[in-house]
């Protein structure tokens, strides 16, 4: 069968990211071009400026992937985009780019969520077998998706405040650490002991939602008393600590679903998937206690937002002639 | 010369094609809508209904700003892309310039393109035709309103003010140069992708990677980090390949 190549495109948040893959699973090149250090200048992403800076990139990108890729705009079946959630300034340059290509050389144009393309950042790297339960944990989301079948999505689970990524870059201000501090605490947290006991807030209740700020919270308070009472504080252990409490909560309630819903595999995906004690902790869990399941986690440089995992979720869409209009927007709020 | 003319800047939508100095397909649209969502169905109607192919055009000319900031920045965006994955030739024109190509010929009188940029500030630039040519008098800048009425009134000659937006300051140009004002037709409020393509049409071909909006305004948090980090030189850095 003749191979089917998609020119995909991603910049629903801080990354410019083009990216040419074959048949949903090759990568022929995937090139991100990272803004972090611009916004770490504010210490977080400034809508407004991610807007400006994808304007200033994008064609330079797209470039960019299709010299990599060693490809033409003929040898392209489709251009694919991330057409949310995210910032609505950022994806609607990354929307109007691919209908510009798209239309210039009459190639289909394939509406992607970002959400489902985190997920389909394992295709690049495994084969996915279904059913699934997915963990998708981020700067702007928690998770846990059901997908009976490469285009079924029940979401079973998610965060009632903030996103677990979005708790990291809250305490890392606390912290000191540059933004993104998810990295940082990561590091931190390993040199250092869960001493403070955070609460692990929904841990026992019925639900597989999640709740983030109360740890926030706490955390906060901790240091602001330890501050107060001249005590000492050990930012190592906070780190840890704040760092197993997540682990905690993520952990129990995705095994606990995963054996609810007899999964083949499970998936963990998103920018938090790079976290290493989250890693480690979910691996360890999924041996111990659902040995007959697989458990997928992305390459390090999958987790991040990249289009790589757009053209991947996009060869679904292929293969169903599932295509967008000239009319398509950018949709900040989507769900799967 | 197949032109294709973008001008997404403000609430009206103007897209246009023209093979050298003959209008073909003209579009202006001024319905408050996405222009995300219409800007590229409209670009395919009207190459349609002139049975252009997108293989066939030889320059995007795109209004370049100020303006609603989303709203140039898809303009831009579509006709950057456009261009580059033709390959062919890409410029912008100020969108201030292509409202101020509207006035009248009139000897002597100025041409002021208004556009609001809230609080009672705006975008807005001074022309004049000389010989039948537009002329720009004073660089296009965002201001408040009253310091730009002053600013007005010590000039000589009949002033025209073009824009819907003009209206949002009425009073106030009004108190400051009343007599010398002069009322244009309505129909020439509102810019059209047909001017922006003539404005566009002798113009040098811009770098497409290095062709960016003109905001004339920097994003609220980089105006605060610069008034902090005055030493700063500015320049790119801030993009890094992963």
């Amino acid at each position: 069968m003749e191979k089917k190549r998609i020119l995909a495109i991603e910049t629903s948040c801080d990354e410019t990211s083009v990216a040419v893959i074959e048949d949903g699973h090759t990568i022929l090149s995937n090139i991100v071009a990272s803004q972090i250090k611009s916004h770490q200048r504010f210490g977080g992403v400034v809508p407004e400026i991610a807007s400006r800076h994808h304007v200033e990139q994008i064609t330079l990108i797209i470039e960019d992937a299709l010299t990599e890729a060693a490809v033409s705009y003929d040898d392209l079946d489709a251009v694919a985009v991330t057409e949310g959630p995210g910032l609505v300034g950022a994806l609607l340059i990354g929307v109007n780019a691919a209908k510009a290509i798209a239309f210039a050389h009459d190639l289909p144009l394939i509406a992607v969520n970002h959400i489902k393309g985190h997920i389909f950042a394992n295709q690049l790297a495994s084969t996915l077998s279904f059913p699934i339960l997915s963990l998708v944990v981020s700067g702007g989301h928690t998770e846990l998706i059901y997908m009976e079948s490469e285009d079924s999505y029940e979401i079973i689970g998610e965060t009632r405040d903030d996103a677990a990524g979005e708790a990291y870059d809250k305490i890392g201000r606390v912290l000191g650490v540059p933004y993104p501090g998810g990295k940082h605490i990561d590091q931190m947290a390993h040199e250092g002991k869960d001493t403070y006991h955070f609460p692990r807030a929904m841990i026992k209740d019925d639900t597989f939602d999640f709740s983030f700020s109360g740890l926030k919270s706490s955390f906060i308070n901790t240091v602001h008393n330890a501050k107060q009472k001249d005590e000492e504080i050990h930012l190592n252990d906070l780190a840890a600590s704040f760092q197993a409490a997540v682990i905690d909560v993520l952990v129990s309630k995705t095994i606990r679903a995963a054996k609810g819903k007899k999964v083949k595999q499970l998936v963990l995906a998103g920018g938090v998937a790079a976290n290493k004690g989250l890693r480690t902790a979910l691996q360890t869990a999924v041996s111990e206690e659902l040995p007959e399941v697989e458990m997928l986690i992305p390459p390090l440089e999958l987790c991040g937002d990249n289009a790589a995992m757009i053209g991947a979720a996009a060869y679904i869409e292929l293969k169903n002639n599932n295509f967008a209009t000239y009319a398509l927007n950018g949709r900040p709020g989507l769900t799967v | 010369m197949k032109i294709l003319a973008i001008d997404t800047s403000n609430q009206v939508m103007s897209v246009a094609l023209m093979d050298e100095a003959r209008l073909i397909v003209e579009r202006i649209v001024n319905v408050k809508k996405n222009h995300s969502i219409q800007l590229m169905p409209a670009i395919e109607a009207i190459m349609k209904e002139a049975d252009w192919k997108p293989k066939e055009l030889t320059r995007i000319v795109v209004a370049k700003g100020p303006g609603s900031y989303t709203g140039v920045r898809i303009g831009v965006t579509v006709a950057k892309t456009l261009a580059f994955s033709l390959n062919i030739d890409l410029v912008g024109v100020s969108s201030l310039e292509v409202l101020a190509a509207n006035g009248a010929q009139i000897p002597e009188s100025y041409c002021v393109p208004i556009f609001d940029a809230r609080r009672g500030n705006i975008y807005t630039g001074l022309y004049q035709y000389k010989e039948h040519k537009l002329v720009q008098i004073e660089k296009d800048t965002h201001v408040s309103a009253e310091q730009w009425g002053l600013y007005l009134k010590h000039l000589q000659g009949p002033i025209q003010l073009l824009g819907e937006d003009r209206l949002i300051h009425t009073e106030l140009f009004e108190n400051d140069c009343g007599d010398k004002l002069i009322e244009l037709p309505a129909s020439l409020h509102y810019p059209r992708a047909s001017v922006l393509a003539e404005r566009g049409r002798y113009l040098e071909p811009e770098n497409v990677h290095l062709f960016e909006p003109e905001y004339l305004k920097l994003a609220e948090a980089e105006q605060n980090w610069m008034e902090a980090h005055p030493d700063f030189e500015k320049g790119g850095g801030w993009i890094e390949k992963l």
